[in-house]
C-alpha cells in the first residue's frame, strides 16, 4: 500500500539521485526546493514529469504551486492527494 | 530612508554624454585592448542591434563598421528590410547571409519539429508554432512552458510541453543564434574586426541569450542600459521611425512572439522599473504604483529575476579550469 511515508522515501530518493548527485547533504523532507536553489524552473519540469509517468497523475495548470511541489513533504502530500481521488 | 523618490524619470539619462562614454570604451577595446580595426554587428531589424551599430559609427566612422543582415525562414517578413534599411541609413558596408540552408543541414528545423511532435504528434508541414510561458504577477504557480500551434486552417492549440520536448525544442532553435555568430566570427576574421553583442539590460541580466549564439561577443556596448534607455538613445542617435516603433520580437519562432510571453515577466518598460528598483534597493510597495501592480505582484517578479538570474550564472561563465592557467596566472 502507498502510504505519505513510502511516497516521500520515493520523492527523496528521486531528488537525491536528479538534483543532488546522489548528495544528500542537509536535504530534509521539508527543505525548500526553490529556496535551497536545489531545483530549477528545468527540475520542475523534470519533477512533474516523473511524478505523472510513476504514479499515472496527470498534473494541472492550477496545480502547479509551491505548496504541491516545494519540498519532499510537500510532493508526497500532493501524490497522496491525487491517487485517492479519481483522475480529473 | 532612499535619495528619491521611485520614478520613471531615476531612468533618464544625458544621452550626448552617455554615447560619448560608449563611444569611447569601444575605441578603447577595439583599438588599444584587441588591436582590432573594427566592429562587425548583426542586424536584427530591431532597436538594440540598431543602437550598437550606430553608436559604433558615430565613434568609428561607417568605413569601419560593418553589418550582416541573417534572416532565416521563420523570421518575420519585416526583418530584412528594417535591417538593411539601417545599414543604408548608417551608410555602412554589410552582407546579407541567408542561414537558411545552414539550418536545413543540421537538422534545425527537423530536430524542431520532431520535439514539437512528441507532445502535438499531427504537427506537420503548414503548422507555425512557438513557445510561451503563462504570466508571473497573476499568482505563485509555476511556470511551464507551452508550445502553441497554428494549423494551416488557422486553428491554435495550446499543450503543455514536457522536459524532452522543450529541451529539444530550444536544443534545436539555438542553432539559430549559433549559426549566426559563426558568420559574425567570420567576417570579423576576414575583416580583423572583432564581434559585437547587443544584448541590453534586461537580456544580459536574466540570460535571454545563447551560450556562444548572440551571446558570444568581443564587446557588448549596450548591457548596462535598460530598454527603456535604448529605446532613447534610438531617438536621440535619429533611428529611423520604423526601427524605433518595431516592438520587441525574439524573432525566431515561426508564429510571432514577443519577449514577454516567452521570457520577461512584464513589458520591458515595466520590467525596467522593477529591475532597477530591485537593483537600487528600493522595496516592493514604493515601486508598485510606478508599475501599476501591488507589491505582492512586485515580490513575484522580483522572485523570478533571481530565479533568472540564478540559471544566468551558467550562460555567462567562462570554462571551468582546475587552475589558473596562462594569462590568468
Amino acid at each position: 500500500m502507498t502510504t505519505i511515508h513510502s511516497l516521500a522515501v520515493e520523492m527523496r530518493s528521486f531528488v537525491i539521485t536528479t538534483f543532488l548527485f546522489g548528495e544528500a547533504g542537509d536535504l530534509q523532507d521539508d527543505t525548500s526546493f526553490m529556496g535551497g536553489g536545489i531545483i530549477d524552473s528545468t527540475g520542475i519540469l523534470e519533477l512533474v514529469m516523473f511524478i505523472e509517468e510513476t504514479y499515472a497523475i496527470r498534473v494541472q495548470p492550477e496545480e502547479m504551486l509551491p505548496e504541491n511541489f516545494d519540498s519532499v513533504n510537500r510532493v508526497a502530500a500532493f501524490i497522496s492527494r491525487k491517487l485517492s481521488k479519481p483522475a480529473s | 530612508m532612499f535619495p528619491l523618490s521611485f520614478s520613471p524619470d531615476l531612468l533618464k539619462l544625458d544621452y550626448a554624454q552617455e554615447a560619448d562614454r560608449i563611444g569611447a570604451m569601444l575605441r578603447e577595446a577595439i583599438f588599444h585592448r584587441f588591436k582590432k580595426r573594427g566592429l562587425v554587428v548583426a542586424l536584427s531589424g530591431g532597436i538594440d542591434s540598431s543602437v550598437v551599430a550606430a553608436l559604433a559609427v558615430q565613434t568609428l566612422g561607417k568605413d569601419r563598421v560593418f553589418g550582416l543582415l541573417m534572416p532565416e525562414l521563420d523570421s518575420s517578413s519585416e526583418t530584412l528590410p528594417l535591417s538593411r534599411g539601417l545599414a543604408e541609413h548608417l551608410g555602412i558596408q554589410y552582407a546579407h547571409e541567408d542561414i537558411s540552408p545552414i539550418l536545413e543541414a543540421v537538422g534545425c528545423y527537423r530536430r524542431r519539429d520532431e520535439a514539437i511532435r512528441r507532445v502535438v504528434e499531427d504537427y506537420g508541414p503548414g503548422c507555425q508554432s512557438k513557445i510561451v510561458l503563462p504570466p508571473v504577477v497573476a499568482d505563485d504557480q509555476y511556470r511551464l512552458f507551452k508550445v502553441v500551434v497554428q494549423y494551416p486552417d488557422g486553428r491554435q492549440t495550446e499543450t503543455r510541453l514536457d522536459l524532452p520536448a522543450y529541451l529539444g525544442i530550444v536544443a534545436a532553435t539555438n542553432f539559430k543564434q549559433r549559426t549566426r555568430k559563426m558568420f559574425e566570427y567570420y567576417h570579423a576574421d576576414r575583416l580583423n574586426y572583432v564581434v559585437s553583442g547587443t544584448p541590453n539590460r534586461l537580456e544580459y541580466d536574466q540570460g535571454f541569450f545563447v551560450k556562444l549564439g548572440d551571446g558570444a561577443a568581443d564587446v557588448k556596448p549596450i548591457a548596462h542600459l535598460y530598454k527603456t534607455q535604448v529605446y532613447a538613445m534610438a531617438g536621440f542617435l535619429g533611428l529611423p521611425e520604423s526601427i524605433c516603433r518595431r516592438p520587441p520580437t525574439t524573432d525566431t519562432y515561426s508564429l510571432p512572439q514577443s519577449q514577454e510571453e516567452f521570457y520577461f515577466s512584464l513589458p520591458y518598460g515595466k520590467m525596467d522599473l522593477v529591475l532597477y528598483g530591485k537593483n537600487n534597493g528600493f522595496p516592493a510597495r514604493e515601486i508598485a504604483p510606478a508599475v501599476g501592480l501591488n507589491a505582492e505582484q512586485v515580490e513575484r517578479v522580483f522572485k523570478d529575476i533571481d530565479g533568472k538570474r540564478r540559471v544566468a550564472q551558467y550562460l555567462h561563465s567562462p570554462p571551468v579550469l582546475i587552475e589558473p592557467v596562462g594569462h590568468e596566472q
